[in-house]
């Protein structure tokens, strides 16, 4: 009876008290239809070690429609209800709100029930995202103080190029799309991945490109003449309005994940950079509010690129004579103190220690697939692609990633195809990561895996109110 | 004098300031965040200021109306009957309709006095004490010279407006603050995640008991 009248046990006060929680049962992970013949597909996938379906797909939900292109999603509520200012705790972690980044079909999956036999309650057409926001190809979705919020990579017109792209929200109840965020956007243009501090109000949001830019396949030109996106933007949350960008500089093209540390007393965190023209590296940097409330914004992690023998390398890749890293993902543990970076061209997941986030550690690593190595895992199969999409769990001990970017770029560099995959890594207690030679979750040829989520919140969906001290 | 005394009138302006401070959704969850955010014991009592005055502000906006409006006695009735009515109907709306309003999701952290006064007006937190204000200024109109000139009147309404307002929120601050200290200090986090209940149900009921028992009081003794 009091069970009832309290909030839902998934959602935690302080990142501590989510890493003290229950460990993840299961996974759902977003499977595509890379060349759009099939419908996409969300997974639930058994990650109970002492389940007799461990590491197998126990369910799959296909979808009504072919070519959405499932890439990011989230739920409709996490521990940001418990906000000290909602005044409301009581919603529930009930749905999935995964959009299709193609299609710009935003699916409402309900997971109550069965949660391992997740349902579909509700779709959102495409027509209906565009006529109320102005905005197309949706991709990051975070449950914060107005509702359901979700960034977009395009605005209107056939290629998305009518107008800025920018984030809009949704009701968390009734999914009714409420609008544009943004009331002051100043100079932003670009628009890729966002998180926040809800005490300290603020956002944060980066770059990729426009849909012509990404839609097709990578445009080489366009990467080589520095044109998508390199900038970081600040903004502030309650009043909607940006408030400062970070140029990072040209060269550093394509700023994508942007992971703040989770306790909100801690006002730094890290975005990714996929390349730097000038040397195919690829650069993490530190973000970090000052003292005066100004941003600034640092690098603090190179990764080289690595020479490779022409014959083994993609024609995109030829004249270069070598791999880029293409930091493609990077996730934070809870305690926030292991930054993961996924490199997806060399095939490599590396652990940072990023206690001191100024200067980061490297604690460990993991090789798998990649461009010219092809590592196979431990288990022996193949493996398509790099590590790419990462979670971590609650309690930091697991970490799990799939190996598909997004259709278009798979066949550019990966020409021989991705199919998808799902691994599961361990993590040593002071830092040192090995992958679990019993977990390779192969979903078959004909489907990549992109973002994977965990049952009950995991490091890139849970927004926390209160500090762990 | 009628049927219900003065002092059992300000016990229960005490009563609603405990039950108010108590509910997670007049504030008290804040005084514990901002306590661990700046890591000092401080820091939580600092959060009774904006939130108080905010609270003080919801009371006195609702009661000095009302109170003021009761003095003009032949209409006693009339305006308790409809202030009850009133506040039955509110709370059937919160039973109803258990969100809160859009705007409140737009104020900033730093404007804590402006949130405690919308979240507690969102809630109808004044008109919980509406019956009771009128109560009072009945009670007294006993002691008070039929003859008294209606300026004094009024200044007496105001007097006793302000007094609930003020009793309420310093009980309703004291309560919530204590609580937030011992979260803070003894409980732990974990607290809120055991001890913040759904009192939205609760709480609407509250109002419709509040808003009927002013509307039955008013015939029985108006």
């Amino acid at each position: 009876m009091l069970e009832a009248l309290r909030p839902d046990p998934t959602f935690y006060p302080s990142p501590s008290l989510a890493m003290e929680g229950d460990a993840e049962h299961f996974t759902y992970t977003v499977l595509l239809s890379p060349d759009g013949s099939r419908p996409d597909a969300l997974a639930v996938v058994d990650v109970d070690r002492n389940s007799q379906s461990f590491g197998k797909v126990v369910h799959r939900l296909d979808m009504p429609n072919v070519g959405d292109e499932f890439h990011h999603f989230g739920w409709n509520a996490c521990s940001s209800s418990l906000s000290p200012m909602s005044g409301h705790a009581f919603l529930k972690r009930r749905y999935l709100i995964i959009p299709g980044i193609r299609s710009s079909r935003i699916y409402i999956v309900d997971t109550q029930l069965d949660p391992r036999r997740p349902t579909i309650a509700r779709i959102i057409e495409p027509e209906e995202v565009l006529h109320k926001t102005g905005y197309s190809r949706p991709h990051t979705v975070h449950c914060g103080p107005e509702g359901i919020y979700v960034s977009t990579l395009g605005g209107a017109g056939p290629d998305g190029t009518d107008g800025t792209p920018g984030v809009f929200i949704m009701d968390c109840e009734t999914f009714e799309i409420l609008g544009k965020w943004e009331i002051d956007r100043g100079s932003q243009k670009l628009h890729y991945d966002f998180w926040w501090n809800l005490p300290r109000d603020y956002m944060v949001s980066s770059e990729w490109g426009l849909p012509p830019q990404f839609e097709n396949g990578l445009v080489p030109e366009d990467l080589l003449g520095n044109k998508y996106g390199h900038a970081v933007h600040f903004w502030d949350l309650r009043a909607r309005k940006l408030v400062q960008t970070i140029d990072l500089g040209a060269n550093h093209q394509m700023a994508l994940e942007v992971r703040p540390a989770h306790d909100p007393v801690r006002e730094y965190g890290f975005v990714g950079v996929v390349v730097d023209t000038r040397n195919l590296e690829g650069s993490i940097w530190t973000w970090m509010r000052q003292p005066d409330g100004q941003f600034t914004a640092t690098k603090t992690i190179t990764i080289p690129p690595e020479p490779a023998d022409e014959p083994s390398l993609p024609p995109i890749l030829k004249p270069f004579g070598a791999v880029p890293p293409l930091i493609s993902d990077i996730d934070l543990s809870l305690d926030d103190r292991f930054l993961y970076v996924a490199c997806w061209g060399t095939g490599e997941l590396r652990q940072y220690d990023v206690s001191d986030p100024m200067a980061p550690r490297l604690a460990g690593s993991v090789r798998v697939g990649g461009v010219a190595k092809h590592a196979k895992h431990p288990s022996g199969r193949p493996f398509g692609g790099g590590p790419q999409m990462t979670e971590i769990s609650r309690d930091g001990k697991r970490v799990y990633f799939t190996n598909s970017l997004y259709s278009t770029w798979d066949r550019q560099f990966y020409p021989e195809g991705v199919p998808g995959v799902q691994v599961m890594c361990h993590v040593a207690p002071n830092g040192g990561l090995t992958l679990d030679p019993e977990f390779c979750v192969e979903f078959g040829r004909e489907y990549g895996a992109h973002q994977v989520r965990l049952e009950g919140g995991d490091c890139s969906t849970d927004s926390f109110c209160y500090s762990s001290a | 004098m009628t049927g219900l005394g003065a002092g059992s009138l300000w016990l229960a302006v005490i009563v609603l300031g405990l039950y108010h401070g108590l509910n997670p959704s007049m504030g008290w969850p804040l005084a514990v965040a901002n306590g661990l955010a700046a890591r000092r014991g401080t820091a939580v009592f600092a959060t009774a200021w904006p939130l108080g005055v905010g609270h003080f502000l919801a009371m006195a906006i609702v009661l000095v109306p009302f109170v003021l409006l009761a003095w003009y006695v032949e209409w006693s009735r009339a305006i308790r009957v409809g202030a009850g009515v009133a506040i039955v109907l509110f709370g059937i709306w919160r039973l109803l309709d258990r969100r809160h309003p859009r705007f409140l999701a737009r104020v900033r952290p730093t404007q804590l006095a402006w949130w405690s006064l919308l979240v507690a007006t969102a809630h109808g937190a004044g008109l919980m004490l509406v019956p009771i204000a009128l109560g009072l200024c009945s009670a007294r109109s006993g002691d008070a010279s039929a003859h008294a000139m209606l300026a004094r009147s009024m200044q007496a309404g105001l007097v006793t407006a302000l007094g609930v307002a003020v009793v309420h929120t310093v009980t309703m601050i004291a309560a919530g603050v204590g609580l937030a200290w011992a979260v803070y200090r003894h409980l732990g986090l974990r607290f809120l995640t055991v001890g913040w209940l759904d009192l939205e149900a609760v709480w609407g009921a509250s109002l419709v008991v509040t808003g009927t028992l002013s509307v039955l009081l008013a015939f029985v003794h108006g």
